[in-house]
Order: structure tokens, then sequence, then C-alpha cells
């Protein structure tokens, strides 16, 4: 059986990591009701511009716009978001074996990575695609404008026939305790699905309508992709509380466990010194 | 007789900036110049421009505010204006608009390749106009 100091030892060791877990399950829950408000405020502009988008393209008809071409896909690129920190249980793995899933059923040569966020960048890095960009997380005070870089490198490589599809790889925030790492496809946009009653008004357009729906489209696609930012970090954040707690409750077992120990192995050794003390007192009679 | 109201909201991507239900007339700034907006209006969408956005309520209060493009849909007497961003005249920070001014305009002298100068122009508009709103009396 291991000494009392060894023991006394781990029960410490095991405090001290109770007491970061714990800390770290108080910031990740401040940090996401945060970023669950920010995913819920940027609902009401998300649902608006679909709205919108759906009563355009009722309106155009058939459309084209070179971010709605359809072509034979060939090569793809993935915008992965990831986190840049680690510790948040299966968050970033999850994420990660998702877009590998979906990878894998491609060729290795006909993949470009968008990867944000260093977990992601440095999953990517040991394996053999070929990275296009990588850019740090935005911070918790993620803006429109931050987010433009990632569009605008995708738009870009989209536009320029690099890339024949853009698919979008991020953990979709369904409650703090769970989260759906899903893959959508950002481009080409499936055109709009029309609004069964969007026929309903005839709408005066300013600028025309084809015209309107060019400068909208790219702003649907900035738009996407900041809700999409916005929710992997609710994501994030959720899967570290979960995993914080957690750690912090098994760290209550396990000192709960080491005391029982420590207490037997006290007991153990004031019994072995009283019949040492008897034995001898008996020696002597 | 009260004039007729309608309800006019303000969206930007991370919050509702306003949604008033009693608002007579806007004037929003469109792409291709200002348009004007009573209660009853017919569907409409339009894109916006960076400029000014007037409304006033039907309690004769006047509200202003700085818009940074967008677009605009009236639809049963529902404004609905999408911004990029949008501040209340009475939010702005001047120093910061001074100085997102002086980086755009140094970015735009400064030249080079590696600068999207849409975007910095852009910029520099949309510090501009918040000055100029934020400075009327």
């Amino acid at each position: 059986m291991a000494s009392t100091k060894d023991i006394r030892r781990r029960i410490r060791v095991v405090k001290n990591i109770e007491k970061i877990t714990s800390a770290m399950k108080m910031v990740a829950a401040a940090k996401l009701r945060k970023a669950q408000e920010r995913a819920e405020a940027v609902r009401p502009y998300a649902d608006k511009m679909r709205a919108v988008m759906g009563n355009l393209s009722a309106s155009v008809g058939e459309i084209d716009h070179p971010l709605l071409q359809v072509r034979e896909v060939q090569n793809a690129a993935y915008v992965i978001i990831g986190a840049d920190r680690g510790l948040a249980g299966s968050y970033n793995a999850n994420v990660m074996h998702k877009a590998i899933n979906d990878i894998e059923g491609r060729d290795a040569e006909s993949v470009k990575l968008v990867l944000i966020g260093s977990k992601a960048i440095s999953f990517f890095r040991r394996r053999r695609y070929e990275i296009a960009a990588e850019f740090d997380p935005p911070g918790s005070d993620v803006t429109f404008a931050d987010i433009r870089e990632v569009t605008r490198k995708t738009r870009a490589m989209f536009e320029s026939g690099e890339v024949d599809a853009v698919y979008l790889v991020y953990a979709r925030f369904v409650t703090a305790m769970r989260q759906d790492p899903t893959v959508v496809q950002l481009l080409p946009m499936s055109a709009p699905a029309e609004d069964p009653d969007s026929a309903r008004a005839d709408y005066i357009f300013e600028p025309k309508a084809d015209v309107m729906l060019g400068t909208l489209l790219p702003r649907y696609v900035d738009t996407q992709l900041y809700q999409a930012f916005v929710e992997s970090q609710a994501s994030e954040h959720g899967a570290r509380m979960t995993a914080m707690t957690a750690a912090t409750k098994n760290a209550g077992e396990m000192i709960d466990n080491l005391t029982l120990q420590y207490n037997k192995a006290r007991q153990a050794a004031i019994t072995t010194e009283i019949m040492e003390i008897v034995s001898g007192a008996e020696a002597l009679n | 007789m009260s004039e007729k109201t309608f309800r006019l909201e303000v969206i930007t991507p991370d919050r509702v900036t306003l949604a008033d239900d009693d608002v007579v007339s806007v004037v929003a700034p469109g792409a291709e110049g200002y348009l004007g907006v009573l209660a009853n209006h017919a569907p409409m969408m339009a894109s916006l421009g960076i400029g000014k956005l007037n409304y006033r309520r039907v309690n004769g209060e006047t509200g202003v505010m700085a818009l940074g493009g967008g677009f605009l849909e009236v639809y049963d007497n529902t404004a609905s204006i999408l911004a990029e961003c949008a501040e209340p005249a009475e939010n702005i920070d001047i120093a910061r608009a001074e100085e997102s001014k002086k980086r755009a305009k140094q970015r735009l002298a400064a030249g080079g390749h590696d600068i999207d100068v849409p975007r910095a122009e852009a910029a520099l508009k949309r510090a501009i106009n918040r000055l100029k709103i934020a400075k009327q009396p």
C-alpha cells in the first residue's frame, strides 16, 4: 500500500486540478452565455435575409450569377472552423472527423482547405491535403467585417474556377450539451428556396431585381458564414463547459477515493504501531 | 385625424437596432438617391447605400441613424432595413470615427497592390458619413 505521504501528495495534486477545471468551467459558462446571445442576435438578420432572397428569386425567375453557377465538382474547397484551444472535450475532434469523413471520398489532390483555428491547422498540417489559407479564429467579439477575409478568399477561389464547390464544416450549436458537426454547401449557392407565398406581392425594385440580387448574393454568403462562426463559438464554449463539468466531478470523486485510501493507510499505520508497542511490552513480562 | 403609422425595423448582423411600431415617415439612403416611405407604401425592395436614415414617430420624435449600406424591404406596412451597420446619431463615437477615417485615408494614400481599394474607400465613406451625422445639431 502507498505510504500516507504519497497519498497526501496525490490528493493535493488532484485538488489543484479540480480548482483549475472548475475555474475553466465557470469561464466557459460565462462565455457560453455571451456567445449564445450573439448566436440568437444573428438569427433575425439571417432569417430576414433568407426571406428577402426567396422573394427576390421568385420575382427574378431564372438567375444567372457567378455564385450560383453549378459546375461538375472536380475540385472542392472545405472551410473548416475549429478552435484555437483544446480542453473542450471532443469539440475539435468531432469537427475534424466530420470533415475527414467527407473529404476522404474525394481525390486528395482535388481538395483545398481553408482552415480556421490553430487546432484545425495543426490537425490538417500533418495530412496530405493542400491548405489554401489559414485564419485565426476571430475573438469573442467577432464582427461582420472580421469574416470578410474568409468570404473573400473562398469567393475568389470559386469565381476563378479554382474550385467548383465550397463546403463549410462547423459545429452547429444545438444546446450547451449538444453540438452537431455539420457540413453545408456554401457555394455554388443553392438558389434560395422560393417562399410559397412570395408571389404575394408585386414588388417595386430599386435598382432592378437582378441587379439587386447580384449585390445581395455575396452578402448572403457572408451572413451564412458569420452565422456559422458565431454558432461554432457557442458550441466551443458549450463543449468546454460540459467537459470541464465532467472533469471537476471526476476530480471530486478521485479526491473522495484518495481520502478513503489515506484514512485506511493511516489507520493501518496506527494499528501496526500499537501492535508493536503491545508486543514490546508483552516481551518484557 | 391622427397620422397613419407603420412599423420600422432596423436589423444588423449583431442585433435588432430598432423596432418601432409608431413611425410615420422614413427617409432612407437608397443606392440611387434618397427615398421616402410613408404608411401603406406599395411593396418595395431597394438597395441602400452609405448615408443617413431619418425617421419620424407619431408623437413628433425624430431619429437619425448612420447606415453603412444594406437594403430595405417594405411589405404589409412594415419597413425592414437590413444594414451591415447602423448607429443612432447619439451613439456615434466621434473619436473612433475620426480614427477610422484617418486609417482609411492612410491606407488609400499608401497604395500598393496588397490593399483592397474599394474596401478602403467604403470604410472611408462610412467614417465620413458617421462624422457628418454625429456633428449635425
